[in-house]
């Protein structure tokens, strides 16, 4: 399988590869990891006539661990988030999804930014940070901007990016001490996409839910969340199955997929909750 | 469209040569260089046969175009011999232990468990299984390369206590 021919670029910096993406328009596309771009240039279901590779880009790199907010470039790989000690103990969560993610070589080249930047559903990473409302820093010709990760995803592969703008940074406010974490994911075998995957935050009065793969973005349920921090988890439950929109697929029918997506929210909810201080 | 310049370095030895950037390294690696260890299996990323070892990263050179890793350090099957050319420890205990039947996938699994060890010197059978998660092995069910990859372990620590 041999994708169709393109021109090849890895701009030093941002202002570069904006500069590329400017000057080519839809013809042009970033490429971070790969692994979900290339896959589809090969069976060439996408192709454009420029490849804009990040990967020298230096601002797109490094974890940053601060006193209140926890930063990671766009370029941070899966296997950086994993062996990561001091973001493993500021934000176990991100670690403990992360290990769930496609497989190690996999893990070794892809990256967090192109995870929640593709609207893809059944990646991990959107859900995850809506549940610890991120935020995406984007650059682009017009500047610099900030979208709340619950406010970036429309429908499956669109976002609030635009076409000529590249996601640069994630900024994570870190949970509180007492806030218990956990994430929980169905899947058939290791690689596959989330038949039902469950983020949780609580402690101290609060609580943040957030699934994946149940519909055509990442949910996360302001109602669901509510209940939980009010001790009712089967309100929570129940919030959370109202909100999910899942259709039928090869991982089940509808009614199957719900099943998997509370027994992963409870699984994940007690775990949380365990762990909460 | 154009070709571009490309050089690496693999098992050792610099190499370059002109490769369209759309070119995935597993065809440069097997087509222009002739190095056909790394196997082309589902070609879809999922069953870990082209894995080679890229500036300490296990990767799959189907979903790697060789324009992504120009200038990079690459190590195959074929590196992991001891330098007289006899099989390395991880080679010569997938023969001892019969960790493979058909053979297609054990470039892969060989080079993929290289990475793994140099990393986790001492894994669990637990940490070997999740490891080796992204190759594929359709003979064996796995028990076989996971004690070759085991016993491959305690040997490269008798041998670095020994030269201690």
């Amino acid at each position: 399988m041999i994708p169709a021919g393109f021109e090849y670029h890895r701009p030093g910096d941002i202002a570069s590869a904006i500069g590329i993406l400017q000057e080519h328009g839809d013809e042009a596309r970033v490429i971070a990891g790969g692994h979900s771009l290339i896959p589809m240039m090969k069976l060439r279901m996408t192709d454009m006539s420029h490849l804009v590779d990040l990967q020298a880009i230096e601002e797109l790199k490094g974890i940053e661990i601060e006193s209140d907010i926890v930063t990671l470039g766009a370029m941070v790989t899966q296997h950086e988030l994993i062996t990561h000690d001091g973001l493993a103990s500021a934000i176990p969560l991100i670690r403990e999804a992360a290990l769930q993610i496609a497989d190690p070589q996999v893990r070794y080249v892809g990256t967090v930014g192109g995870n929640v930047a593709n609207g893809d559903p059944g990646n991990d990473m959107p859900g995850l940070m809506q549940c610890l409302n991120a935020t995406f820093e984007l650059s682009g010709p017009d500047g610099n901007r900030s979208v709340a990760a619950r406010e970036f995803y429309e429908a499956a592969y669109f976002t609030a990016r635009e076409e000529e703008e590249i996601l640069t940074r994630i900024s994570i406010p870190k949970p509180g001490a007492g806030i218990g974490q956990a994430y929980e994911k169905q899947k058939r075998k290791i690689g596959d996409y989330a038949t039902a995957a469950a983020a949780v935050m609580v402690g101290n009065g609060t609580a943040s839910v957030a699934m994946t793969n149940l519909a055509d973005t990442p949910i996360w349920s302001e109602d669901a969340s509510n209940a939980l921090a009010g001790g009712d988890v089967e309100g929570c439950v129940a919030a959370m199955l109202d909100a999910i929109d899942p259709v039928a697929d090869n991982r089940g029918p509808v009614e199957f997929k719900k099943h998997v997506a509370a027994v992963m929210l409870r699984r994940a909810i007690d775990r949380a909750q365990n762990r909460a201080g | 469209m154009s070709k571009m310049h490309v050089k690496l370095t693999v098992n050792g030895k610099q190499v370059e040569g002109l490769a369209e950037p759309r070119t995935l390294l597993i065809h440069f690696l097997r087509e222009d260089l002739k190095i056909t260890g790394p196997h082309i299996g589902c070609e879809t990323s999922h069953c870990g046969a082209c894995t080679v070892d890229i500036d300490g990263k296990s990767v799959k050179s189907c979903t790697t175009f060789v324009a992504q890793v120009n200038g990079a350090d690459i190590t195959t099957v074929e590196g992991l011999t001891n330098d007289d050319g006899s099989l390395g420890v991880l080679q010569e205990m997938f023969r001892e232990h019969h960790g493979l039947q058909c053979g297609f996938c054990t470039p892969g699994m060989i080079t993929r468990a290289h990475r793994l060890l140099q990393e986790n010197p001492n894994p669990t059978e637990e940490e070997i299984r999740f490891g080796m998660a992204g190759n594929l092995c359709r003979c064996t069910g796995y028990q076989n390369i996971v004690k070759a990859i085991s016993a491959s372990a305690d040997m490269m620590n008798a041998q670095k206590e020994a030269a201690e």
